[in-house]
């Protein structure tokens, strides 16, 4: 065997690797919880709720006339809570991976806390891509027809807002409170604002203290920026501020218990 | 570090380096200098501040005062490079993926990096490299752990009691990989509580106690520390206090007629036994390391006169054995 010796490069992009990548999408693959209610809910629910609306117009447009149907609203809603629950499991396996000891076990290598959260951040995102993919398939397969440019804007739509807010959302609670059953709590909570944020049923559908209510929630904003090309209306003002300002205090929630947590250790 | 003139950098090279925790102070001002190629014994009692000085010098907490170099490098310089590695206890490990994955993928954060499947073979988990983490057994995720600090091929290595939860065979196997490492020039590091791991395994022990250092030196010289040596005789009522009075003597306990007396100058006890008093089955024994860690590492109220005189006579020896 060779000597040992003390001249070593430091390895680029903070200890990135791909093989880190693969193992992140093996370990979300072998965890039939989490691919149950990221990718198979969102399908499941679609038929549930959605397939019955197929003729059922969204807008005074007739289906007939061309309309978009109240199953293409569900489908993006769906296909919006799966990334929604799959992003917020990136900041939840962070909490728990701490709670292990996982993150002090990676700190005896090159790896970059930073790049860490990266390689977990893009795994989700991809998984959160998946999900709307399956659930975008599946409608346009039971019969939901849309332009090719309302497919794309709002399938990016919904994976890229849901995939910036909820990301954050779930490392700001990850970060706040340690432990393994982060996951758990977290995923409750996004069931709750989904129903909340008008994810599941229209919030025209509520009274009116609910719609109040559902207006203010992290959910109801992305909801309506993603759902907006299908109406063809554009969308109000409120929705974009909402998601702006929810993102806005995740992000900074995120660095400041990223920032006490770092301190502690 | 590339010029031929200048010696190589120690593996550890540590000065004045103090930690508190709020009002709790783990490490007051700790100095101690590895060179390349040593196996050394950390040895202290819970709370000594061990772990802590370990966890400083793998960067995983700064020091408020003082500095650490590893090789020349900052700790997390260090460990970036690939020069440093550990086992350390508290190190959780993913339940969900293999045996064989965890090691590839810490593979795969190094720069440089042997083999995954040397490194599962010298730490002797090559049949379990199938294995979920999860259901592997306590040694078995030791072990693992062992294979992960290997695959860099760290020039240092720590282990924090690495060998706890091993059976006798497993422990010797261990040491033997430990012991050919070495030899290529790994330096070594391992906290342990057994004594007798580090008399065997070590060149050389450093002993920690309250948040310093208190010896360090080779086995042999720590064990003459603790001035001299045991003698045990028969005397039915033993005069203590003359006892006492003989020059050299430390202490003097008496169990019926058997009595102990710890002294500096056996020879002169003897002497001075065999022609003044009746005493009978008289016997010389060298101090064992277990009575010099607890001498070295207790209260000072809890003991007798012994450890005033060692505090005065444990810089001498030590110094020129950590050069």
């Amino acid at each position: 065997m060779t000597a040992i010796t003390l001249d070593r490069p430091v390895p680029a992009l903070g200890g990135f690797t791909l093989t880190y990548l693969r193992l992140e999408l093996v370990r979300k693959i072998r965890n039939p919880r989490g691919l149950f209610f990221t990718v198979a809910f969102p399908v499941l629910m679609f038929f549930i709720v959605g397939y019955q609306l197929l003729d059922t117009p969204l807008t005074d447009t007739p289906i007939a006339a061309g309309g978009v149907s109240v199953a293409a609203y569900i489908m993006v809603s769906m296909a919006m809570y799966g990334a929604m629950m799959s992003a917020t499991q990136t900041g939840a396996s962070v909490a728990a991976e701490r709670a292990q000891g996982w993150t002090r076990q990676l700190r005896l290598t090159p790896l970059n806390p930073l790049v860490n959260v990266a390689v977990k951040t893009i795994a989700g995102m991809m998984f959160g891509l998946v999900a709307i993919i399956a659930t975008y398939l599946v409608a346009m397969i039971a019969g939901v027809e849309l332009s090719a440019v309302q497919w794309i804007v709002s399938g990016l739509a919904a994976w890229l807002l849901a995939g910036a807010v909820f990301t954050t959302l779930g490392l700001m609670v990850g970060y706040m409170v340690p432990g393994e059953n982060v996951a758990q709590i977290t995923s409750l909570v996004v069931v709750l604002l989904a129903f909340l944020g008008g994810l599941f049923f229209p919030l025209s559908n509520m009274p009116d203290f609910l719609q109040t209510i559902g207006r203010l929630t992290p959910v109801y904003g992305i909801g309506e920026l993603a759902r907006s090309p299908l109406t063809g209306e554009g969308f109000d003002l409120g929705a974009l501020i909402n998601a702006v300002v929810w993102l806005a205090v995740f992000v900074a929630g995120t660095v400041y218990f990223f920032r006490r947590d770092t301190r502690r250790s | 570090m590339t010029s031929s003139t200048t010696r190589p950098p120690a593996a550890i090279d540590a000065r004045g380096v103090v930690k508190s925790f709020g009002s709790v102070h783990a490490v007051r001002g700790v100095d101690l200098t590895v060179q390349p190629g040593e196996i050394v014994a950390f040895l202290g009692p819970n709370g000594a501040g061990k772990t802590t000085t370990i966890d400083m010098i793998l960067g995983l907490t700064n020091a408020d005062a003082g500095s650490i170099e590893v090789f020349g490098h900052t700790p997390r310089g260090a460990v970036a490079r690939g020069l440093i590695s550990a086992v350390l206890q508290t190190g959780g490990l993913l339940k969900d993926i293999t045996v064989r994955e965890t090691v590839e993928l810490t593979a795969s954060l190094f720069a440089e990096r042997r083999p995954v499947d040397e490194a599962l073979e010298r730490a002797g988990i090559l049949e379990l490299a199938n294995r979920r983490v999860g259901l592997c057994s306590g040694g078995e995720q030791q072990r693992l752990r062992f294979a992960m600090a290997l695959v860099s091929d760290p020039a240092l290595l720590i282990l924090d009691e690495p060998t706890t939860g091993m059976d006798v065979e497993a422990r010797r196997s261990f040491w033997s990989a430990i012991r050919a490492d070495a030899a290529r020039g790994r330096t070594v590091m391992f906290a342990t509580h057994y004594l007798e791991e580090a008399d065997e395994y070590a060149d050389r022990i450093v002993l920690m106690s309250r948040g310093s250092i208190v010896a360090d030196g080779t086995t042999a010289e720590i064990k003459n520390l603790v001035s001299g040596r045991v003698v045990q005789l028969t005397l039915p009522n033993a005069d203590l206090t003359a006892l006492s009075a003989v020059p050299g003597v430390d202490s003097v306990e008496t169990a019926g007629d058997r009595v102990t007396v710890h002294t500096r100058d056996s020879d002169g006890l003897a002497r001075h036994l065999l022609t003044t008093t009746e005493a009978r089955d008289l016997e010389i024994t060298a101090q064992n390391l277990e009575s010099v860690f607890l001498a070295l590492t207790t209260e000072p109220a809890a003991s007798i006169d012994a450890p005033t005189h060692l505090a005065a006579s444990v810089d001498a020896p030590l110094n020129g054995a950590a050069r």
